[in-house]
């Protein structure tokens, strides 16, 4: 229940509680008009917390036991165009087989917003977390928020629901959050009070909507060349807008919660010559690394990507300009013929033009769930080091090398048997 | 129950003006449908041709709210729709009656939909799913669907040197709705609107899911003559090719029986999907198709409780 007693917060607290409680728990206190969902690993855990509010009567949401992750997507889309606040939730496959509707919800710009418990995709199946569903609908026109750990999935759900229905950004909105890693790990949540949230996310007030039987409107017309065009860029103007509506948000959150948000997140970036580009829970692994390296002297720092979509070129470029190398890691391969990931792809794309850029290189890590440790990590930025110094002498080649690289970071290459684990010979810092 | 002038005057939820060609029969289907419903009205409708014809932006011819999203799921967002309602109404945001209607052609609701549909119907949403079946796949040209009837030429059952058209039998949607244990289905046509009012208002006045299987002729897929559409359909019911019936909390009874039942010939001479069946000198196709219909006529009326003749 999210250890919270009779289901109604009056005072914040501090609890103990999952990625998928805290979820749920936000999902109550935002007490959305309708959900509709279909089970599926590791999603499945918020959902049903929520569905159990429903039964028990502690929320008045009407709960939508679809029969596909289609028409879960396809009943909120309903019900969002009808006038309510609408939500969903999935994974992985599920999310996959969204993917149609994805585009309609965003075309429509219909505010739906939906938490994804993320999961790699079949084939062969596999239930665990990586960011390959996510990733697959980048370019769909949704919103994509990261969130480190339980805290933020909490956080970001509730500011999602404001971003969604800005007026000048009605999008869908993807609350990510790395399956079993953050869904299933406990974790010390401060859970505001349900005024508060309810507050924060004030109530849903459409223009037109298809309930109101006297203002008949068309929904999801044909549009041929002379209309499509036109439709698609104010799309892409609403993502824009989206940028300046999300600094907001993550800021009036902050003077609410103390907590706040950007697109991106810098730590120890000052000086950082060393820089890693990360997104989700393994943000939280690398800011220990990095912790670790400065004790050695390393100038080391981190750059969380908070928000992928609209992607934050340019914090990229202004946190990064001034360092000498950069790794970027890629929870999602792009099996582009070695060129790594979608990040990886972006972010260089971002810094395109920087006067004296650093050396970038891309990692893709973590498939299927496979552990993440600070020595790879570290090895990482061992990696990073290298190619500094190397760059120093021919930086030409070596940036050239660097940018079309796509390493694979703790993987069993073929015929390698035994521990997918890879160890710097000496350690950064260490003479 | 309106009478027809009554019904001619009520406001046209679905302007001149749309794009369909001329002798289409789905534009008689939706105004017949929606025509019938006295409360305000909220419609979702899948691709097909009857969404390609009525919303070409900036234009619409719905002057109801209507909604379409894609192809196979018009079921779920008219759920979608109504759960929106249930939770606004609950809430005090709204205090009218409205009605719930989704409209889907037999590709969007035999096929591609099935699943939408059966989940939706399965979960007691309070709508009407209206098929119109012009049995195949007409907006991107003629392909056969599984509401196709045997032996019907289509361009993916095309009749040919080897192969006379389409190979099996139409599946029988209405059945399978009737299956759910719905309070309502029925199938019926666009020429017999009394019919079709009479059923429309039963479907909409039950609490809970209903389902009716309308046959909107295609003139362009069927090879016919624009003024020919509502005879087809008529046709249809004659030579129980297209039977009308219903199925109100689990009783089945067909509400037509043709006093003088017509040979299939009839009905299939005037179509181009069915040329080749009267060039086959041999009759075998025809007598397969006539035994075809034969069939499934009696088996309607055992379901009924009727004897062979049709009466009790
Ligand atoms: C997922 C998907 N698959 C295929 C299509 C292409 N498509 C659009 S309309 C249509 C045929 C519609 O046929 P039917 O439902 O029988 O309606 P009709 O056009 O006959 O009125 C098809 C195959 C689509 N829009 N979406
Ligand atoms: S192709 Fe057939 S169904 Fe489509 S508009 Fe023309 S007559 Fe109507």
């Amino acid at each position: 229940m999210g250890g919270v007693n009779g289901h109604v917060v009056t005072q914040r607290r501090r609890m103990t509680m999952t990625g998928a409680e805290a979820t749920a728990e936000a999902m109550r206190q935002i007490h959305p008009d309708v959900v509709a969902a279909y089970p599926i690993t590791p999603q499945t855990d918020i959902v049903m917390r929520f569905a159990r509010y429903v039964s028990d009567g502690v929320v008045q949401t009407e709960f939508v036991p679809v029969e596909s992750e289609h028409s879960a997507l396809s009943a909120v889309v309903g019900a969002s165009a009808a006038g309510a606040r609408a939500m969903t939730a999935t994974s992985g496959p599920g999310f996959a087989l969204m993917h149609e509707i994805l585009y309609v919800a965003s075309g429509y710009r219909l505010p739906i917003v939906m938490p994804v418990a993320n999961r790699a995709l079949s084939g062969p199946i596999n239930i665990h977390g990586d960011h390959s569903d996510t990733m697959g609908s980048r370019d769909a026109g949704w919103i994509q928020i990261f969130s480190e750990n339980a805290q933020e999935a909490y956080d970001n759900l509730i500011q999602a629901v404001r971003i969604a229905e800005d007026p000048s950004v009605r999008l869908p909105v993807q609350v990510t959050q790395d399956g079993f890693i953050i869904t299933h790990g406990m974790e010390i949540v401060e859970v505001l009070t349900d005024a508060e949230v309810q507050q924060f996310v004030g109530t849903y007030e459409p223009e037109r909507y298809l309930l109101d039987v006297e203002r008949p409107m068309t929904v999801g017309a044909l549009a041929l060349q002379n209309s499509y065009f036109e439709v698609k860029r104010q799309l892409a103007e609403a993502m824009v807008n989206a940028r300046r509506v999300i600094a907001d948000v993550g800021e009036a959150f902050g003077r609410l919660s103390g907590r706040y948000y950007g697109l991106t997140e810098p730590y120890r970036m000052n000086d950082a010559e060393l820089a890693v580009v990360v997104l989700g829970s393994t943000a939280g692994t690398a800011k220990v690394v990095v912790d670790e390296l400065r004790n050695r002297g390393v100038k080391a720092g981190l750059v969380k990507i908070r928000v992928f979509r609209p992607f934050p070129a340019q914090n990229l470029r202004d946190l990064l300009r001034g360092t000498r190398a950069v790794g970027v890691l890629d929870r999602s391969d792009s099996v582009s013929g070695g060129l790594g990931g979608p990040v990886f792809a972006e972010t260089k794309a971002a810094l395109y033009g920087l006067p004296d850029p650093p050396v970038m290189t891309g990692y893709v890590y973590g498939l299927g769930g496979r552990d993440t440790t600070p020595e790879m990590i570290e090895s990482v930025y061992e990696d990073l080091a290298e190619l500094a110094r190397r760059a120093r002498d021919n930086y030409a080649e070596v940036v050239a090398d660097a940018a079309l690289a796509g390493h694979y970071l703790g993987v069993r290459e073929p015929g390698q048997n035994g521990s997918p684990h890879r160890h710097g010979a000496a350690k950064l810092g260490e003479r | 129950m309106p009478t027809l002038k009554e019904l001619a005057r009520r406001p046209n939820p679905l302007t001149g003006g749309h794009s369909a060609c001329a002798g289409c029969g789905f534009p008689q289907a939706v105004r017949l449908v929606l025509m019938s419903i006295d409360e305000p009205v909220v419609v979702a409708g899948a691709t097909g041709c009857m969404e390609v014809t009525t919303t070409t932006y900036p234009n619409t011819a719905w002057t109801v709210p209507f909604i379409h999203n894609a192809f196979e799921n018009a079921a779920a967002t008219i759920s979608g729709v109504e759960a929106a309602y249930q939770a606004l109404r609950r809430k005090g945001k709204i205090d009218r009656e409205i009605r719930f209607v989704a409209f889907g052609g037999d590709g969007g609701t035999y096929d591609i939909g099935l699943q939408s549909l059966s989940g939706a119907v399965e979960r007691g949403h309070r709508f009407l799913y209206v098929c119109y079946d012009n049995q195949a796949y007409m907006n991107t040209g003629i392909q056969r669907s599984s509401a196709t009837p045997f032996g019907a030429s289509t361009t993916t059952s095309p009749a040919g040197d080897v192969v006379p058209g389409k190979q099996q039998r139409r599946k029988d949607l209405t059945a399978i709705m009737a299956a759910h244990g719905i309070p309502y289905v029925a199938q019926s046509t666009i020429a017999h609107w009394q019919d079709l009012t009479r059923k429309v208002k039963r479907a909409t006045e039950v609490d809970g899911p209903s389902f009716i299987n309308v046959l909107a002729p295609c003139r362009l897929g069927w090879g016919t003559d624009p003024s020919q559409t509502i005879r087809l359909a008529e046709l249809a019911a004659e030579t129980c090719a297209w039977p009308l019936f219903e199925v109100d909390h689990g009783q089945w009874k067909v509400t037509y029986v043709p006093k003088n039942k017509l040979a299939i010939e009839e009905y299939l001479k005037p179509q181009e999907r069915f040329r080749h069946v009267f060039e086959d000198e041999t009759g075998q196709l025809l007598a397969a198709i006539q035994k075809d219909v034969d069939e499934q006529w009696q088996a309607l009326l055992a379901r009924a409780g009727l004897g062979k003749d049709g009466k009790a």
